[in-house]
C-alpha cells in the first residue's frame, strides 16, 4: 500500500481524515466499546452508578428458552436465505451468461429488487402472499388453512425468508454474473469443442472456477441473514417477530429488549454473542470451506 | 463461438422467465393491485391485469400517510448520506493512499474495522451517543482536568441525528483507496513537478477522475440511505421529521377496517420508487460499485 506517498506534508493528511475518523471515534468505536461495557454492568432503572456484575447478564440471557428460539429462527433464516439468494443468483448467471438475444433486458431487470428496501417489500409481501387474498387465496380455497402466516409461526418464516431471498438474489446474481465474465473463454470453448453441453461446461468448469465468489457470497449473506438491517426491517415490519415467537431472529430480540424491555444490560450481552457467533462462522467457513476452494 | 443446440437455448429461456417471474412479478402484482378498484383488489382469484384507478389509489394512499413530509424528509436524509459519504471518503482515502505518514496504517485499520460491526448490533449504545452527544466529551474533560461541566446537546429529532451515525462507516473510502491505487505514479509526481500542491491535485486532477467512483457511490448510498429502517425508527418521535420507512405503518388496513390494500400497494409503489429510478437509471455504475466495494 505504500505505491504511491508522493506528498510529505504531515498535517495535510490528518486534516482530510479528520472528519471521517472523529465520526467513526463518536458514532462507531465509543458504542462499541459502550456494549462491551454494557454488557457486564447493571444499569439501575432509576439513575444511579452502574454495577459491575460480571457473567451474570449472559448467564440470565443464556438462561432464557426464547433467547435459544431466537437463535434458531436466526440459524434457519440466514441459512435458508443464503441457500435461496446464492442458488437464483448462480442459475440466472450461468443462464444470461450465455449471451441470448435479449440477455440484456433480463439482467437489466434481475437487479431491481436490490433497491426496495425489506419493510416496503415485506408490505407488498404481506399482500401478495396473504391467506385471503392475492396468489395464496386460490390455493386456501382448494386446500383450507394450508397457508397462513398469520396463525402459525413456520409459515410466517418462510413468508420473511421469501422476502429476504427476493430482495438479494439479484445481488447475488450480480456478483456470480461478474464472476463468470472472468472465467477465460479459452476454457468453454476448448471445452464445447470436445463435445460438453451447457450444463457439463457449467458443472466442470464455470462453477469451480467461480468458488472464490461463491465463498465470498457465503459470508457475506450468512452475516447479512444474522445481522442485516434488512433482516430486522423484514421481521419488525412483516411479522412483528411472531406468531407465537415464530419470527423473531436474533437482532429483533435485541432491540426489543432494548427499547421495550429497557434492559440495556441484557441487551448488550445478546448483542456480544451475536458478534461473536458472526466471528466463529467466518472463522469455520474461512478454515473449512475455503481449502476447497481453488484460487487461480 | 461456442456450439449452440436449440434445446439448450430454449432452455436457457426458461430459466430466464422463470428468473423474471420471480424477480420481477411482485412488482406486476403490487401495480396491477395498486391499480384497482377496492372489490376488484380483494377478488378470488386475483386478476393480473392493471386497472385505471392507480392516480386515485396513489392521491388515497398520499394524504392517509402523509407522504408529501415522509418523502421530503427521506430524500434530506438520503441525500446527507450520500453526500457525506461521497465526500468524507474521497478526502480519507486521499490521506491514506497520496501521503507518506506514519498514520496513514493507523487510519486504514481504523476505517477497515467499521466494516465488521453493523449499526443493528451497536443500535442501543450508538442511540444513546446520539441521545447525548456530550457525554463522551464530558468524561474526557473530567477524566483530563476533574472538572465536571454539564453541556448536553442531543441529536433526536434532527437531520443530523438522521444521518451521522449513518456515515460513520467506512463503506466508500476502499472504493475510492482501490481505485487511487490504480492511478500511475506518474500522474502525481507530474501534478509535483508542475508546481501543485496536494491540495490543487485533489480538487483538479483526482476528483475529475473519481466520477465513475463518484457515481457508483452515490446509487449505492442514495438506496442505502432511503432503506434505512431501524434508526430513523429509534430517532425520530416528532412526526415532522418522520420517514417514508416510517409511514408504512399508518397505510397497512387497519385491523377491522376495509381491507384497502389497493392504496396500500399503491402507497408503498411511491416509497419504493425514488431508490428504484435512481438504480435503473445509474445500473451501470452501481453494479461497477458493488462490485468494486466488497472485493
Amino acid at each position: 500500500m505504500d505505491k504511491h506517498s508522493v506528498f510529505k506534508s504531515w498535517w495535510l493528511p490528518i486534516l482530510f481524515a479528520l472528519p471521517q475518523i472523529a465520526l467513526i471515534l463518536l458514532f462507531f468505536y465509543w458504542p462499541a466499546v459502550a456494549v462491551m461495557q454494557w454488557a457486564f454492568t447493571l444499569e439501575p432503572p432509576f439513575g444511579g452508578a452502574a454495577e459491575f456484575v460480571g457473567w451474570a447478564n449472559f448467564q440470565d440471557v443464556f438462561a432464557d428458552p426464547f433467547y435459544w428460539n431466537s437463535v434458531v429462527v436466526s440459524l434457519i433464516f440466514s441459512l435458508c436465505g443464503t441457500v435461496f439468494t446464492i442458488v437464483v443468483g448462480l442459475v440466472l448467471a450461468l443462464a444470461v451468461e450465455r449471451q441470448l438475444p435479449g440477455s440484456g433486458l433480463f439482467r437489466f431487470l434481475y437487479i431491481l429488487p436490490y433497491a426496495i428496501a425489506g419493510p416496503a417489500a415485506g408490505m407488498a409481501f404481506r399482500f401478495i402472499l396473504s391467506p385471503e387474498r392475492g396468489l395464496m387465496a386460490s390455493v386456501n380455497a382448494i386446500f383450507p388453512d394450508f397457508w397462513n402466516p398469520a396463525k402459525y409461526g413456520s409459515h410466517a418464516l418462510v413468508l420473511v425468508i421469501i422476502i429476504f431471498a427476493w430482495k438479494w438474489a439479484g445481488y447475488t446474481f450480480i456478483f456470480l454474473l461478474a464472476g463468470l465474465q472472468s472465467v477465460p473463454r479459452a476454457l468453454t470453448e476448448a471445452a464445447a469443442m470436445d463435445g460438453a453441453g451447457p450444463i457439463r461446461r457449467a458443472v466442470d468448469i464455470q462453477i469451480p472456477m467461480l468458488a472464490p465468489t461463491l465463498f465470498f457470497l457465503l459470508v457475506i449473506m450468512m452475516t447479512e441473514g444474522f445481522v442485516g438491517a434488512d433482516t430486522f426491517g423484514i421481521v419488525h415490519n412483516t411479522t412483528g417477530g411472531g406468531p407465537n415467537h415464530g419470527t423473531e431472529v436474533m437482532v429483533f430480540r435485541i432491540v426489543d429488549e432494548a427499547f421495550k424491555g429497557l434492559n440495556y444490560s441484557g441487551a448488550s450481552a445478546q448483542s456480544i454473542v451475536l458478534i461473536g457467533l458472526i466471528m466463529v462462522f467466518t472463522f469455520i467457513q474461512f478454515r473449512f470451506i475455503e481449502k476447497r476452494v481453488h484460487y487461480k | 463461438m461456442i456450439q449452440r443446440t436449440p434445446f439448450a437455448d430454449a432452455f436457457t429461456y426458461v430459466l430466464m422467465v422463470l428468473g423474471f417471474l420471480l424477480l420481477i412479478g411482485p412488482f406486476i402484482v403490487i401495480l396491477a393491485g395498486a391499480s384497482q378498484t377496492l372489490q376488484q383488489v380483494n377478488s378470488v382469484p386475483f386478476q393480473f391485469v392493471p386497472q385505471d384507478r392507480l392516480l386515485e389509489n396513489a392521491a388515497a394512499a398520499w394524504s392517509r400517510a402523509s407522504l408529501a413530509t415522509a418523502l421530503t424528509n427521506s430524500l434530506i436524509m438520503a441525500s446527507l448520506v450520500t453526500f457525506g459519504k461521497v465526500v468524507l471518503s474521497a478526502c480519507t482515502a486521499f490521506a491514506i493512499v497520496f501521503f507518506r505518514t506514519p498514520l496513514k496504517h493507523f487510519f486504514f485499520w481504523m476505517v477497515f474495522i467499521t466494516l465488521m460491526l453493523p449499526l443493528e448490533v451497536r443500535v442501543v449504545p450508538t442511540y444513546a451517543v446520539a441521545a447525548d452527544l456530550f457525554h463522551p466529551f464530558r468524561l474526557l474533560i473530567a477524566a483530563l482536568t476533574g472538572i465536571e461541566v454539564s453541556v448536553e446537546w442531543n441529536l433526536l429529532n434532527s437531520y443530523a441525528g438522521l444521518s451521522l451515525p449513518l456515515i460513520a462507516t467506512a463503506t466508500g473510502t476502499f472504493l475510492y483507496r482501490q481505485f487511487f491505487m490504480t492511478l500511475p505514479d506518474e500522474l502525481a509526481e507530474a501534478a509535483r513537478m508542475d508546481g501543485s500542491g496536494p491540495v490543487r491535485f485533489f480538487f483538479d486532477m483526482l476528483l475529475p477522475l473519481s466520477r465513475t467512483n463518484m457515481l457508483a457511490l452515490t446509487t449505492i448510498m442514495f438506496v442505502y440511505g432511503w432503506n434505512q429502517y431501524l434508526w430513523p425508527l429509534l430517532m425520530i418521535t416528532d412526526p415532522s421529521y418522520k420517514t417514508t420507512m416510517m409511514s408504512l405503518v399508518a397505510l397497512l388496513p387497519s385491523e377491522n377496517g376495509t381491507p384497502d390494500w389497493n392504496v396500500t400497494l399503491a402507497g408503498s409503489l411511491i416509497i419504493m420508487a425514488p431508490p428504484l429510478i435512481v438504480v435503473a437509471v445509474l445500473q451501470r455504475w452501481f453494479i461497477r460499485g458493488l462490485v468494486a466495494t466488497e472485493k
